[in-house]
């Protein structure tokens, strides 16, 4: 059972750098070292991007994640947008529909330690992510 | 959030804050650009000690900024990069290739110095 959660609705890119912040502190206060919670905020700041760049807005929820011996952080981006149409494309290195860099996904991916995506073409995408404290 | 963009000789210096957004990366760019023209400066640093995140956003406007910059025949470095930052960047597979990087202020006008001298 995860006792905080914390949600952020994503429509702007003023929003990108609220809800990083809040992954921030809320990974601090759950131990994380510094260079840990940077980690993870620059994952936050990566999967609230592609929610305003390619489906107009969502959600960022931040929550804690209560093992049986360790403690954690569970991320979930999740919107309505347009979906991705070929999954395994997108989480490739350097593959973009937008000319941008294609890093975000797979980049996301290595930051973190948990990496789920689920995407249906017209109803929308949903990517958990979980980072465990060392 | 602005950032402000001080002159200094034939350089121009950015001091990024903490949380910049997407549409702050961009004023900064166009800033910047007309201020080098403006001032006919040589050299731009851009600071971003105090940077929480160097997401992809923030280190392809950075790359951009340095070559817009190198074609008006001016040189950019970037400095103060954070190893926690820095060890972020990697992971998530940035690289600010064909950007100059520094320490810090100092290290960066010195090695603007350095360039001015050959350049003559
Ligand atoms: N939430 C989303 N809704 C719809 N499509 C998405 C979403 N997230 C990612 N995509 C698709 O997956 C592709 C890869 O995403 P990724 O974040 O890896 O790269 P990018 O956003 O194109 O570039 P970068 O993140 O490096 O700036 C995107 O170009 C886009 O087509
Ligand atoms: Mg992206």
């Amino acid at each position: 059972m995860s006792r905080v959660e914390i949600r952020v609705t994503i429509s702007s890119d003023q929003d990108i750098v609220v809800a990083r912040q809040k992954g921030r502190s809320l990974a601090l206060e759950l131990g994380f070292s510094s260079g840990d919670a940077t980690l993870i905020a620059t994952a936050i700041s990566e999967l609230a991007r592609n929610i305003v760049s390619y489906a107009g807005s969502g959600q960022i929820a931040l929550k804690d994640l209560q093992g049986s011996t360790r403690v954690g952080i569970t991320v979930t981006a999740s919107d309505t947008g347009p979906g991705i149409p070929n999954v395994s494309q997108a989480l490739r290195d350097g593959f973009s529909t937008s000319g941008s860099l294609g890093l975000g996904l797979p980049g996301v991916r290595r930051l973190m330690d948990e990496f789920e995506i689920d995407s249906k073409p017209g109803q929308g995408t949903r990517v958990v992510v979980k980072k465990w404290r060392p | 959030m602005e950032v402000p963009i001080l002159k200094q000789g034939a350089v121009l210096i950015a001091t990024f804050q903490a949380a910049l957004s997407d549409a702050d990366l961009n004023h900064l760019r166009s800033a910047l650009v007309q201020q080098v023209v403006r001032f006919r400066s040589r050299g731009v640093i851009v600071d971003v000690t105090a940077m929480d995140v160097m997401d992809s956003f923030a280190s392809r406007t950075l790359r951009e900024i340095a070559h817009i910059i190198r074609l008006r025949g001016a040189e950019t470095v970037i400095v103060g990069i954070q190893p926690e930052v820095a060890f972020a960047m990697v992971q998530l597979g940035l690289t600010l290739e064909g950007v100059a990087t520094a320490l810090d202020l100092e290290e960066g006008l010195a090695y603007l110095n350095q360039k001015f001298k050959t350049m003559k």
